[in-house]
């Protein structure tokens, strides 16, 4: 009911495997990269009596002549084509805001989601009074990266059936950098709840729904708030947890490593929490 | 305080949880999560204790000082809490964003150990009427994770549990005045007994059912909540409603009741891992802050 450990009692992961091997390309701020001044200094590195450090910790990755330190630890970095959960904070202009754990604010524009009844139809000045029917403030969304502004902000768009506003579930963040960039970042995982691993480090956790009528006059923005059963939603524990622990010891997230864990946990009670 | 920001489908879900007495991490709805202390983390102070429960950070610094009893105590010494809001917990604490929550922890802490069976104020008394031991309470919230009145009272607890005082002789002067000697040996001390200091058990209405240690998430699906001070001998110091929402008679003596039971094991697996804590004596690893 109440379970009060001490701090020197607890396991931590440099314990569990203490010589872990090392990669060679990983640095520390500090570091220094190469004293061979033929390179150009990149992303994360500073340049310092004549040599390359680095100013982030993070791993060394080198294109031809330039050196780039990508940081480990890190807001979300957009590329176009990710799979991104994203919530929306501010319904403004003909767009909305969306927290997408990146440095700026990420974009949807209006005319770049589905709204219900037609397929590709004008937007009115009609639907620019509905915006906050279909999304409002902390309403969450899957979306993908459209393009990239000058700032580095990112433009999303859900103009695909699977993208579109999230319904019941559950939502865990993690570090973007342990999400693995895989074909496709939705699953339905055969233990009954299904997944969306966003590349910003949102993962969203949900009962798989029933037979989808994506032809309904909803158009995805209609929500089903009947009671998730029991079980639905133990495996959507079970799986929040098993996600959290990958995560607390730095392991890659993916399907196939989130399906064994859960299998692993399964001889384990529910009731665990590292966060 | 710092609120999140959910849908009103995320809200449903957690609320349909709770019905089902199974939260999102799994837990049922009297269940704290798992929480990580220590004591003796900060080396200047004469108490200290950093607790972790979940993503709530907390750290307290018990600081004694000699100083003049009240007026209408002559016989007391007494405590002095002070929150601390700290902007790296969320930027909204920036500036003097965090000032009334850290009022508001500081007044339901001071009002719970308040009572002539929380913390013997007595023992703190060195000449009646004109010097006392003041115990300085700083909390400083480094994390928030939600919960946070429970995590600093039982901090607090953990940080009274470690404070050494040093024993103080009263020695008559030349012309009747008293004079005190402190000594400075770190061993001659005396420390408190907190079987009777209270923890602050916040039980949050959500929907038709209550829940102890609410996440952040929870906090934001819940309208009312009621604070209570608990003793472990189920012992009630405070009580306070807290939030925009009512509450059914009803309702608030339920709550009272697994208030009652949840701060007595709290109370009683506080003082179990500290001791044991005290057991291991200079065995003892430090973790500290860097992990």
């Amino acid at each position: 009911m109440a379970d009060i450990r001490l701090a020197s009692a607890c396991v931590r992961t440099a314990d569990v495997n203490p010589n872990r091997q090392e990669l060679d390309n990983l640095v520390t701020p500090g570091d220094i990269i190469t004293s061979d001044t033929g390179f150009m200094r990149g992303h994360g590195t500073y340049m310092e009596d004549d040599r390359l450090h680095a100013s982030v910790a993070g791993v060394v990755d080198r294109v031809n002549k330039l050196i780039c330190v990508r940081p480990l630890k890190t807001r979300y970095h957009g590329e176009v084509g990710d799979v991104v959960v994203g919530r929306i904070i501010e319904v403004g202009q003909r767009r909305w805001k969306v927290d997408t754990h990146s440095k700026l604010d990420s974009i949807l524009m209006l005319s770049s989601v589905n709204l219900p009844g037609g397929e590709l139809r004008r937007r009115s000045e009609e639907d620019e009074k509905m915006m906050r029917h279909y999304l409002k403030e902390g309403d969450l969304i899957s979306a993908e990266v459209q393009s990239l502004f000058m700032d580095g902000s990112l433009s999303l768009h859900t103009r695909s059936l699977k993208y579109g506003k999230l319904g019941q579930g559950t939502l865990v963040t993690v570090s973007p950098s342990l999400v693995k960039r895989r074909k496709t970042h939705f699953h339905n995982l055969p233990c009954g709840a299904t997944i969306i691993l966003g590349n910003n480090g949102y993962i969203w956790i949900a009962p798989i729904s029933g037979e989808e009528n994506e032809d309904s006059a909803g158009g995805g923005y209609e929500q089903n708030l009947e009671p998730v059963s029991r079980i639905d939603r133990e495996v959507i524990c079970r799986m929040r947890n098993c996600v959290l622990a990958l995560s607390q010891n730095k392991m890659m997230l993916f399907d196939t490593s989130i399906l064994y864990t859960y299998e692993n946990s399964l001889k384990f009670s529910v009731s665990f929490s590292f966060f | 305080m710092a609120d999140v920001l959910l849908s009103d489908a995320e809200k449903t879900f957690i609320l349909h949880g709770i019905q089902d007495n199974l939260r999102e991490d799994g837990r049922g709805c009297d269940d704290y999560r798992h929480m990580e202390i220590e004591t003796d983390v900060v080396s200047n102070t004469s108490g200290s204790a950093r607790l972790r429960l979940a993503n709530t950070d907390v750290l307290v610094g018990v600081k004694a000082e000699l100083g003049v009893p009240e007026p209408i105590k002559p016989n007391q010494g007494r405590l002095e809490f002070f929150v601390d809001c700290s902007a790296n917990a969320t930027p909204e604490f920036e500036g003097r964003g965090g000032e009334v929550l850290a009022t508001e922890i500081s007044t339901i802490l001071s009002r719970a150990y308040d009572n002539p069976n929380a913390l013997d104020l007595k023992s703190l008394s060195v000449i009646p009427g004109s010097q006392c031991w003041i115990l300085y309470v700083d909390i400083l919230l480094l994390e928030c994770g939600g919960n946070l009145f429970d995590a600093a009272s039982i901090a607090v607890k953990a940080a009274l549990f470690s404070t050494k005082i040093p024993n103080v002789s009263v020695l008559k002067g030349d012309e009747g005045q008293m004079e005190l000697e402190i000594s400075d040996d770190p061993y001659d001390v005396k420390q408190l007994d907190i079987s009777s200091c209270p923890c602050l058990v916040t039980l949050s209405k959500i929907g038709y059912f209550h829940v102890v240690d609410a996440s952040q998430k929870e906090e934001a699906c819940c309208l009312a909540r009621v604070i209570m001070g608990i003793t472990q001998t189920g012992l009630v110091t405070a009580l306070k409603k807290e939030g925009s929402g009512s509450l059914d008679p009803e309702s608030v003596f339920d709550m009272m009741e697994t208030g009652k039971k949840v701060g007595e094991i709290l109370g009683k697996n506080l003082t179990a891992v500290l001791k044991e804590e005290a057991a291991l004596g200079k065995k003892r690893k430090l973790v500290g802050f860097l992990r």
